[in-house]
């Protein structure tokens, strides 16, 4: 069953458009990672799926429910239902580059905090939760720590535990180790490798080629706003057809 | 002026000191409760939202205190329609005939202005993520202002504020302008009454600067309290890791 689909979605900033209709399928347990350079369009593609940002124009569908939306008299797509939207971003946790922990919570509190406020579960329950992923992710111990007394690579496992938190359908990741000093970078990769390897849905906006190599199922690779190629890791890494990818891959080694 | 007078003036003292910590207290109260909702408006997009707060602010942060207190007190009595309301008992006009409300409502005016833009500073610095964030978890937008938005800004808010809750203290020593007998005013009638100025001034100041004193306390507890995950770790806690 295909849990999130994506369907021939623009976004248009003026006149610049920077996705050309793509089309994205996730089927439950894909591991999907999203590549191309900067600008390509990866991460506004990510961040249109649970509408972070408006598309222009496009459908996301999540378990057989499309986003109601309408258009507006600008042609700008407007959210019909914003109840609907924000049950389905619950199923849809994102983690961020900048980790955008809550700076003011300490990181129990950050894991608690949507599960207790949007989910409503009681305290214990959502405590109990918590203590489980962050435990997973290697973090239980800093459970009374700020935010900004840990480390780029701790506060972006505090985030992923805030996201396995929502028990969500899929994990939306938008670089989730760009921001990272080189050395902290293995310590999310593995937790990611660890997440892929329980069979979660993910979408993964990512520059570590190993990562996509030898733990995502399906590759895509952006460029200019359309999907250039996509396929298994296999096939699309070892022997790109596009010359684009190519290049694309020809740098990103190095 | 020997010991026996100085006793006498302590009755004064007191009372003086009772009115104003209850005007710096009840204006500053008053005032941030007022300011936390004008500041949600103040930085709304609409101007049509944001644009009388704004102009609130900038006439009572352009004109000074003391004639803020003068039109209160003895402005508004002018009115023919006021002084009619007074006879006929009105409830809602009759705090302008008391110094003491009128005192309160031009300090609450007052405070609740410069407050309005602090916390509207701190509101306008919330890092983007974390609103974005909360968006992303499915907050509705009431969750994210109660959970996020705000919490986070009244924490940022607290050292700025820190300084108008001092000025307020001294502020208030402004309304022995209308005829109200606080601290300033004791030591003004002390003054009158012995012409020892030195002795007055000096001793109603000594009073101030332990109330200064109590207040800064009192703020460094609040930052100690909400201003934790700002606070630098101590080294011997990094060491022990």
């Amino acid at each position: 069953m295909n849990a999130l689909t994506v369907e021939n979605l623009h976004k248009r900033y003026g006149e610049n458009e920077v996705l050309k209709g793509v089309s994205l399928l996730a089927k439950r347990g894909d591991v999907i990672s999203m590549i191309g350079s900067s600008g390509s369009g990866k991460s506004t593609l990510l961040r249109c799926i649970n509408f972070l940002e408006s598309p222009t124009s496009g459908r996301v569908t999540l378990n057989g429910s499309e986003v109601r939306t309408s258009v507006g008299k600008d042609g700008q797509i407007r959210i019909s239902d914003p109840v609907q939207l924000r049950k389905m971003r619950t199923k849809l946790a994102m983690v961020f580059q900048h980790f955008n922990l809550w700076a003011h919570m300490t990181v129990l509190e950050n894991v608690i905090e949507a599960p207790r406020h949007v989910l409503k579960l009681g305290k214990a329950e959502a405590t109990e939760r918590a203590q489980q992923y962050l435990e997973q992710v290697g973090m239980s111990r800093f459970a009374d720590a700020y935010p900004a007394h840990l480390s780029g690579g701790q506060q972006q496992r505090v985030a992923i535990a805030r996201a396995l938190a929502m028990e969500p359908e899929a994990l939306l990741f938008d670089e989730p180790t760009s921001a990272l000093d080189p050395e902290l970078v293995g310590d999310v990769l593995k937790v990611m490798r660890d997440l892929a390897d329980e069979g979660r849905t993910m979408i993964v906006v990512t520059h570590e080629m190993g990562f996509a190599r030898e733990v995502s199922n399906h590759v895509v690779f952006l460029h200019q706003g359309v999907v250039e190629e996509e396929g298994h890791p296999r096939e699309v890494l070892k022997t790109p057809k596009s010359e684009r990818l190519q290049k694309f891959l020809a740098g990103a080694m190095k | 002026m020997n010991f026996d007078d100085l006793m006498q003036l302590a009755p004064a003292y007191a009372n003086g000191l009772v009115v104003t910590v209850q005007l710096t207290v009840y204006s500053l109260a008053l005032g941030l409760a007022i300011a936390i909702p004008l500041s949600i408006l103040r930085v709304a997009p609409n101007r049509l939202l944001s644009g009388p707060v704004a102009v609130y602010t900038w006439f009572m942060r352009g004109t000074p205190l003391l004639a803020q207190l003068m039109i209160v007190y003895y402005g508004f009595g002018q009115f023919q329609w006021v002084q009619d309301a007074w006879q006929r008992g009105n409830p809602f006009l009759a705090p302008l005939r008391d110094p003491f409300s009128c005192a309160l409502i031009a300090l609450t005016a007052n405070t609740c202005a410069y407050t309005t833009e602090i916390l509207a500073g701190a509101l306008r610095a919330t890092p983007y993520g974390e609103v974005e964030a909360a968006q992303a978890y499915g907050m509705s937008r009431v969750t994210a202002w109660r959970r996020i938005l705000l919490p986070s800004a009244l924490r940022r808010f607290i050292p700025a504020y820190s300084n108008e809750i001092i000025l307020m203290l001294h502020g208030t020593s402004l309304v022995s302008a209308i005829t109200l007998i606080d601290l300033t005013g004791a030591a003004r009638d002390f003054y009158a009454n012995f012409y020892a100025p030195f002795e007055a001034f000096i001793s109603v100041g000594t009073v101030y600067f332990g109330l200064t004193a109590i207040f800064s306390f009192l703020i460094r507890l609040t930052e100690r309290r909400y201003l934790a995950h700002l606070r630098p770790q101590s080294f011997r806690k990094l060491a022990r890791g």
